[in-house]
Order: structure tokens, then C-alpha cells, then sequence
């Protein structure tokens, strides 16, 4: 039995390398994934365009417009002269804020009134928008706290931001993807498997072996775990060492996890490579169940805003508590006892999705 | 009449570093068939999709109908019909769509489409089948709706790539019948035909030949003088019963042989270009009579001799000696079925097959022959009856029955992506060998089936033959009781046929079981018994001499076994029961 799943195993495993195609499929992505996500996707504002329209010739507003300038969220792109001008600005996507400085600015503050900036924002951009506002917001907070105004005590909030104190997007991407992506080839391999032998006609010579159904599925279970996990390391290193994720959480047990989940991936990938007659069938279907179970899983946005229902779905879905256990490995120290009560949905999603695969490649094979 | 409907001129076809065609220069007629006859990868596809524009020469110039193929094709598009020799078919379309499609494609007005469609239809006897889909058409009514679709916009020129392939041979000879037809009505148009085939018995019914091998135009001729210089050169040895196989393999050791194959009980040889004809006797058989020579003696006679290397004293090295099972047949099968739903595939089939036998399976399309094949190799479970191959119950111990056997299937179904010695490690350690054993099977396999030199190459850049070669290396790794061939020499050109069978008649002579099923009577003859397959039934069991026996008649002194399999499943379909 050891010798015959091995033998399946080596000629599997050469097989993917010698393929000039499944050898890209399953280096290339992860890699261009990685750069593509973690500098692309990102949810941080950076150098957002900004107008300044400025009515105000005194010293205060100077220090207000500096101080916009300098923050990393905007830099100054136009300076303005009229509402027309402004308008014209936002239309032309020329620039996503305008900050309007009145006359008066100034003085009010010197005379210790309150004091009042405009920032007109272009709403079509609705997340940037409500960015735009909470840094713009910052800013001028911060600015009031040091005005010279006698006998006022500056009374300011102070949030701070746990586990991801600056709020890097990178630290929140990275663990999602080693689920999201390490899942997608698993099953991509597991799923080209059976359907290529088929497509090339290799499927009966492999079925007249002494081959039973049981080493057929261990032999074409393994390879998609192989790469899957291979990939998963590939964007664990790339995140630790490229772009510095801390890791706070235990190794040994993200690694345990991780084979876990991707058994239940490449069950998945088993049941379509069983019914799919072509490479291609088997490719589409990979892609149909997963972009799904990406977008149930939370990768993107939080389940708590899901309607009843499809959060009731999302809990079949492993990617969600892979993703959590990811995150909380990497970020924060997630203890022992947590990690497992994660765990264990997935541990049942993977038993039943290899009953399946079980009763699919039996029907297959026989 | 008098100007050709293609010319050919020097032409040269690669692709990246394989040249598929190689100075290839030929004219084709109007008002025949010509035949395009050659082994495969020979260049058939090639020329012919050149022929239909579908590719562009890298060098030389191709005229059909008066028009430059590489700056002027598409003003001949319309007069030439092609028929693909696969994906030619919409299988998710009924019989009515695909040939509506391609009258689309081929902008016929409603009126002329109708009229076309209906005879059509009648013609080929698709009409009942109207609404059926196309993929569940058995193979031959499927080539006829091809060949309908590429007849459907009237064509000058028709090509016709391997339409007889995997097609039984009454399907076949209705083909001939249909296209002939066709020609016929197409005539004052001045139409001509194409036929690519590698079945070298079809060149007979063309009337001009272009034989093409490994790129090259061997002749273009017609076939009776293609055959001409062979006259008194191909005789009849008659020899005692069941001495053939012996007779056949002396007679090749003779310097004046050049060929010798099975005919029936008797051996077919043909002589060498002047040599005197030797005595009966000094070839180990009885009496010696003259015969008319076939197409593909002539084409053994054009090709450069090559001798094979004996293997038999090696096979009789490595096989074990005779196991405690040598007294019981090698397959034992009592009333086997199997239904498919409601569908019996397989009635109550009864058959024996001893060691060191070899037993073809024949029968039309759709007979219930394959569903028998994969059935014994443990690939389908019967739903009735018994069945012990290799001494094993092949419904309580299938994988072990299924390491007693040999399997080759009729394409190419090693790994292509692996090398030779990859694949066989592979399937060595699928069998279980032991690491020593499997050292020494492997090596011995190299050496035996002369794979040495390729043994690091990727098996799916070897050319045909060989990887034919490592295909039954593969098959005989682990020293199988029984080797079950499915259609394994069809396509291959006629040397490399001949060394194959030549080695499994030492393969069977070592005491290993053959079990083949083929549509090919070249394969059957090599057979020592052979059982018919009609409608699920086995209708007829004997050696090939003896079937060809069955239906002599004075009108068919000497029948071919083609003739006898369309005349015994003709007698054994059952009139109250038309399928």
C-alpha cells in the first residue's frame, strides 16, 4: 500500500513539475499575488490630492495649510481662488478635497472665537471620503489643542488602534492570503488531477493497476496538500521577511492549522476532479466555488455586516476560520484553547468534504 | 477533365523543428477518389488541412481549382468541403442542428438547404435519427453525419480525414457506398474526393493513391500498378493445423522471404524482388499457391527492410516458469452480463481463453465487445454470471486479478510528460515489485523493447512506434498471465505492425494469455481464435480459418475474414428484434 501511494505521489508530483503550464499556475500567481494584493489592495489613504483655496493671508492659516501638506494622508496639488475654481477641481478629478481657509480665520483665532475651516470632500469616492474626513479632522484637532488660547483647557480624544497600531492594510492582508491563496491552489491541483488523466486518456492504463480506490485518493490527495502548503510558506516568508509582519502567535501550531484546512480544500478539489471530464471543466468549477467562499469568508468585508443567512453559509466556509486563526497567530499571541475552538469547525468541514471525495472517486474509479 | 483539380508543387510543411511534410509534389483528378493512404503521423492531416487553407505552406505552392491557396483561398473556400477527423461534430447538437449549422456556415439559401438536408439525410439513413444528439451517435452514423455536413454546400473538392476510422467494417464499406454515390451525382460538376486513411486494404477501392511516409510522397500511383511488380510474388503456403505461427516465423528466416503473415490457417508470404521460388517444404509448410498481391505488400516492398531483433529467447528468460495455475484456463467466464439501466450491453457471454492463446474479440459498434474487454480487465463490474481471469474472481478480488494482467490500451495512454524510465518505475512500483526485482524488469525492459537509448526522453516526443513500444514494455513490466490489447497496431505503419505481433506470438508462445479486441481483420488474423460479438451476444466462436469456412459459398470461394464478420453478424441478427 506504502509503496503504490508513493509511486503515485512521485509520478504526481513530477508530473506538475515537468508541465511547463501547472508549473506556472502554481509558482507564478502566489508570488505576483502577494505584490499585487499587498501593494494594490490597500485600504490606507496615502497622498490623497488636495486643493487649497486659501482667503486668508495671516500666520494661522499658513500653519494650517503646512500642516496639511506635511501629513502623509494629502499632499497639496492646486491652489484655489474661487468656489467656481473648486468645483471645477473636484469635477476634473483633479483633486479628491479642497480646503477652503475663510477671511477671518485668522483673526478669529487670534481673538480666541471659534474658529472655522471648510473641507469640501468628493463624495463619489465614498471611501476615501470618509478617510479624508477622520485625517482632515485629525489635523485640525490636533491644531486647536495647541492654539494660544488662554485658559482653555484642550480637551482631546485619543484613539489607539490594538494589534495594528498604525493600521498598516498589509498586516490585516497578508495572514487573509496565506488561507485565500494556499486554498485556491490546493484545490486547483487536487481538482486538475483525476480530470487530466482523463482528458489525456492515462485514466483507464492507472485503473487496470493494482491500484485501489483508497491509494488513488490518498496518491492524488497529497500533492494538492504538498503545493498548497508549499504556497501558504511562500506567503508566510514573503510577509515575514519582505514586508515585516510581526508574529506573535505559535508556529508549530499555524503549520498544524494550515494541514488541516488544506485537507478540506483538496477534498473539494477531489469531488470536482471525480465529476469534471476536461482540465478546463475542472478549472471553471474551482473558480465558481471559490470566488464565493473567498467573499463569505470575510476576506474582503466583515461578516458582521452580512445579512442572517449568508453569515449562516459563511460558518461552511473554512476560509473564514483559517482567516481568523491566521490573523490572530500573526498578530496577536491567540492562545491554545482559541486556535482550536477555530479549528474544530474546520476539522468537520474536512471530514465531510473527504466523505464526499471518498464516495466521488469511488464511483469514479469503479 | 484534362486540368488537375489540385496541384501540388514542392510543397514543405514543419512545425517548429518537425517536418510534417517533406517535398511533397502530386496532382489530384476530378470524377475519382483519391486515396491519401500512409501510416499515422505520416503528414495526412497536415496536407490535408493545407489542401482546405486551413494552414499556410512553409514552402511551395498549392493550386485547387485554379487558385493560389496561399494569396487567393478564400475565393475557393466555398467549393471545398472538409471533414475533420475529429471535433468535426457539435455533440450537444441533434443530427437537424449540426446540419443546420453548417449550412449557416456555408451561406446556402433556405430553399437549397431543405432540399439538400432531406437528401442528405436519406441518403446517409440519418432521417429516423433527426433529433437525436449527435454525441450519442454510435461511431459510424456519427462519421455519416460528418461526411452529410461536409457534403452539405455540394463541394468540388472534398477531403475526408480518416473518416473510416474506429468505424466497423460494414459501417465502413457503407461509407465507400455513400461517397461513391455522392462522386457519382457530383460528377458533371467536376468534383473529386480525398479519402485519408491508414488502413492500407481501403487503397484497393480508390482509384488514384497517394502514399505518404514520414513526410514523404513514397508513390502516387494507381493501385493496380502500385501492386503490379508483385505479381508472382505472393503466394499461399499451406501449412498443418497449427503449425502456422512456426511456419510463418521460418519462413521469415529465409533470405528470399520478405514478408510472411497469417492468412487464416495458411501463411501469406511474399518473395523477395528475384529470387527463384524456393520449395514449399523448405519453409516448413505443405504446398505453396499463388495469390494476388495487396496494396500493402507493395508498400513493404518500397520501404527500406528492417530486420527485428528476436526477443523470444529473452522472454522465455525472464518468464517464470509455468505457475500452479498452468492447468486452468487463463480467462473463465460463464454467463456474463451487464446491463446499463434497463439496457443489457452484455447477455449471458461464456468464454475461455487457455494460456499461451491468443483470442480477438470482434464485433460491430456498439456490440457490447468493449463493455466484455473492460469488464475482464476489472475496469467494469459485471452485473451477472462469473468470471476468473489469472485464477482470481474478478468480483471478489478485482485488484488482485488486475495484477495479473497486462493492459495496452489503443492509444497512447502513458504519461507524456514523464520519460520513459519514469513511466516505467512508475507502473514497476504500481505493480508492486520489490526495489531488486524492479531494477531488473526495468532494465530488462530496455533492453528487450530496444528502449535504451531513449530511456531519458519524454515519452510524448518519442515518435509512434516506439512509444507503441513502451506501451507494451509498460503492459509486461510484471510478467502478466494475460495481456489484453485493445486495437493495438491500428495506424502504425506495416513493419512496426508486424514486429509487434511478431512479438506477442513469443509472448504467447512463453504461456501468456492475449486477449485482443480490434475492427481491424489484419489484427484478427494474427488471432488463434476469435469470437463475434453481435448485439450483446457472442454469435460465433472458431480460428479464422474456420469463420472464413462458415460462409464460403460458390459465389465467395475464398472470402475474406471481412467478409465473414459482415456475413455472421449479418446471419446473427435476430429479424424479430431490429435495432
Amino acid at each position: 500500500m506504502f509503496q503504490r501511494v508513493m509511486a503515485l505521489l512521485t509520478k504526481e508530483l513530477t508530473g506538475l513539475w515537468k508541465d511547463r503550464h501547472t508549473r506556472f499556475v502554481i509558482l507564478v500567481p502566489p508570488l505576483l499575488q502577494v505584490f499585487v494584493f499587498a501593494y494594490a489592495a490597500t485600504y490606507d489613504v496615502r497622498d490623497v490630492a488636495l486643493g487649497i483655496w486659501n482667503d486668508d493671508a495671516g500666520v494661522q492659516s499658513a500653519e494650517l495649510v503646512r500642516r496639511f501638506a506635511a501629513s502623509p494622508a494629502f499632499h497639496a496639488v492646486a491652489s484655489l481662488q474661487s468656489p467656481a475654481g473648486a468645483a471645477a477641481a473636484i469635477d476634473a478629478r483633479q483633486v479628491a478635497a479642497v480646503l477652503h481657509v475663510p477671511q477671518t480665520y485668522s483673526a478669529d483665532v487670534l481673538a480666541g472665537r471659534d474658529a472655522e475651516v471648510q473641507l469640501l470632500i468628493d463624495g463619489r469616492r465614498s471611501n476615501t471620503a470618509l478617510l479624508v474626513e477622520s485625517y482632515a479632522t485629525q489635523i485640525v484637532a490636533e491644531l486647536s489643542a495647541i492654539q494660544p488660547g488662554e485658559g482653555k483647557v484642550p480637551l482631546t480624544l485619543v484613539t489607539r488602534d490594538w494589534f495594528n497600531p498604525t493600521l498598516e492594510s498589509q498586516w490585516f492582508i497578508l495572514p487573509g492570503l496565506v488561507a485565500v491563496l494556499s486554498l485556491m491552489i490546493a484545490m486547483l491541483v487536487s481538482a486538475l488531477s483525476l480530470a487530466r488523466e482523463r482528458e489525456l486518456g492515462t485514466f483507464e492504463q492507472l485503473l487496470v493497476t493494482p491500484l485501489r480506490p483508497a491509494e488513488i485518493l490518498i496518491g492524488k490527495a497529497l500533492p494538492g496538500l504538498i503545493v498548497g502548503w508549499i504556497d501558504a510558506n511562500i506567503v508566510i516568508l514573503a510577509g515575514l521577511l519582505w514586508f515585516k509582519l510581526p508574529f506573535l502567535g505559535s508556529m508549530a501550531m499555524l503549520q498544524a492549522t494550515l494541514v488541516l484546512y488544506l485537507l478540506a480544500g483538496v477534498a473539494i478539489g477531489l469531488v470536482i476532479s471525480s465529476i469534471a471530464r476536461t482540465q478546463q471543466q475542472a478549472m471553471l468549477s474551482v473558480f465558481v466555488i471559490a470566488s464565493p467562499m473567498v467573499v463569505l469568508s470575510g476576506y474582503a468585508a466583515p461578516i458582521e455586516n452580512m445579512p442572517a443567512l449568508a453569515e449562516l453559509v459563511s460558518r461552511a466556509d473554512p476560509i473564514r476560520w483559517m482567516l481568523i486563526i491566521a490573523r490572530g497567530l500573526f498578530l496577536q499571541d491567540l492562545p491554545a484553547c482559541l486556535v482550536l475552538q477555530y479549528a474544530w469547525p474546520i476539522a468537520l468541514i474536512g471530514l465531510a468534504s473527504f466523505a464526499a471525495a471518498w464516495v466521488a472517486v469511488r464511483r469514479a474509479v469503479t | 477533365m484534362t486540368d488537375p483539380l489540385v496541384r501540388i508543387d514542392d510543397l514543405y510543411h514543419s512545425f517548429g523543428d518537425r517536418i510534417a511534410l517533406a517535398g511533397v509534389s502530386a496532382n489530384v483528378m476530378a470524377g475519382v477518389i483519391t486515396g491519401l493512404i500512409g501510416p499515422d503521423g505520416a503528414g495526412k492531416t497536415t496536407l490535408l488541412r493545407l489542401l482546405a487553407g486551413l494552414l499556410r505552406p512553409s514552402q511551395g505552392r498549392i493550386t485547387v481549382l485554379g487558385h493560389d491557396m496561399v494569396t487567393d483561398a478564400t475565393s475557393v473556400h466555398r467549393a471545398i468541403g472538409y471533414m475533420p477527423q475529429r471535433f468535426g461534430l457539435y455533440e450537444d447538437l441533434s443530427v437537424a442542428e449540426n446540419l443546420q449549422l453548417s449550412a449557416d456556415l456555408h451561406g446556402l439559401t433556405q430553399a437549397v438547404r431543405a432540399e439538400r438536408s432531406a437528401h442528405l439525410l436519406r441518403f446517409t439513413g440519418l432521417a429516423p435519427f433527426n433529433r437525436r444528439l449527435a454525441g450519442q451517435l454510435s461511431g459510424g452514423m456519427k462519421q455519416k453525419l460528418g461526411l452529410a455536413c461536409a457534403l452539405l454546400g455540394q463541394p468540388r473538392l472534398l477531403l475526408l480525414d480518416e473518416p473510416s476510422v474506429g468505424v466497423d467494417p460494414a459501417s465502413r464499406r457503407e461509407l465507400w457506398a455513400i461517397v461513391s454515390a455522392m462522386l457519382e451525382e457530383g460528377r458533371k460538376d467536376g468534383m473529386g474526393v480525398i479519402w485519408a486513411t491508414a488502413y492500407l486494404d481501403e487503397a484497393a477501392r480508390c482509384s488514384e493513391v497517394l502514399l505518404l511516409h514520414e513526410g514523404k510522397l513514397l508513390a502516387a500511383t494507381q493501385p493496380e500498378a502500385f501492386t503490379a511488380p508483385l505479381w508472382g510474388r505472393v503466394f499461399r503456403l499451406t501449412a498443418a493445423t497449427g503449425t502456422r505461427r512456426k511456419v510463418a516465423e521460418r519462413a521469415r528466416d529465409d533470405p528470399s522471404v520478405l514478408d510472411a503473415t497469417m492468412d487464416g490457417d495458411a501463411v501469406r508470404i511474399v518473395l523477395r524482388k528475384g529470387v527463384p521460388v524456393p520449395k514449399a517444404a523448405a519453409l516448413g509448410g505443405i504446398e505453396l499457391t499463388s495469390l494476388a498481391p495487396r496494396f500493402e505488400d507493395g508498400f513493404i516492398d518500397r520501404l527500406p527492410a528492417r530486420k527485428v531483433k528476436s526477443s523470444h529467447e529473452m522472454i522465455r528468460a525472464f518468464s517464470q516458469p509455468v505457475s500452479a495455475s498452468a492447468s486452468r484456463a487463463a480467462i473463465e467466464v460463464h454467463d456474463l452480463s451487464r446491463r446499463f439501466g434497463t439496457f443489457l450491453a452484455v447477455d449471458h457471454v461464456t468464454l475461455q481463453v487457455a494460456r499461451g492463446e491468443i483470442f480477438g474479440l470482434l464485433g460491430p459498434n456498439g456490440a457490447g465487445k468493449s463493455t466484455i474487454f473492460r469488464m475482464l480487465c476489472g475496469l467494469l463490474r459485471p452485473s451477472e454470471g462469473t468470471a476468473q481471469v489469472a485464477g482470481k474472481n474478478l468480483l471478489r478480488s478485482a485488484a488482485a486479478a488486475r495484477g495479473r494482467i497486462g493492459y495496452m490500451a489503443q492509444r497512447f495512454s502513458l504519461y507524456a510528460e514523464l520519460t520513459v524510465l519514469e513511466n516505467l518505475s512508475f507502473f514497476a512500483r504500481t505493480y508492486g515489485l520489490p526495489r531488486a526485482q524492479r531494477a531488473l524488469a526495468i532494465d530488462l525492459a530496455l533492453k528487450r523493447f530496444e528502449l535504451s537509448e531513449v530511456a531519458n526522453s519524454t515519452s510524448g516526443s518519442l515518435p509512434l512506434g516506439v512509444k507503441q513500444r513502451l506501451a507494451l514494455a509498460t503492459a509486461l513490466l510484471h510478467d502478466p498471465d494475460i495481456l489484453f490489447l485493445d486495437e493495438p497496431t491500428s495506424g502504425v505503419d506495416p513493419l512496426t505492425r508486424r514486429e509487434f505481433w511478431q512479438r506477442i506470438g513469443d509472448l504467447s508462445a512463453s504461456g501468456v494469455a492475449v486477449l485482443v479486441t480490434s475492427h481491424f481483420m489484419d489484427e484478427a488474423e494474427n488471432c488463434d481464435r476469435l469470437g463475434i460479438i453481435s448485439d450483446g451476444r457472442m454469435i460465433a466462436t472458431g480460428t479464422p480459418a474456420s469463420l472464413r469456412a462458415q460462409v464460403r459459398t460458390t459465389e465467395l470461394p475464398d472470402p475474406s475474414l471481412e467478409d465473414a464478420f459482415i456475413a455472421l453478424v449479418k446471419r446473427g441478427e435476430q429479424p424479430s428484434d431490429p435495432t
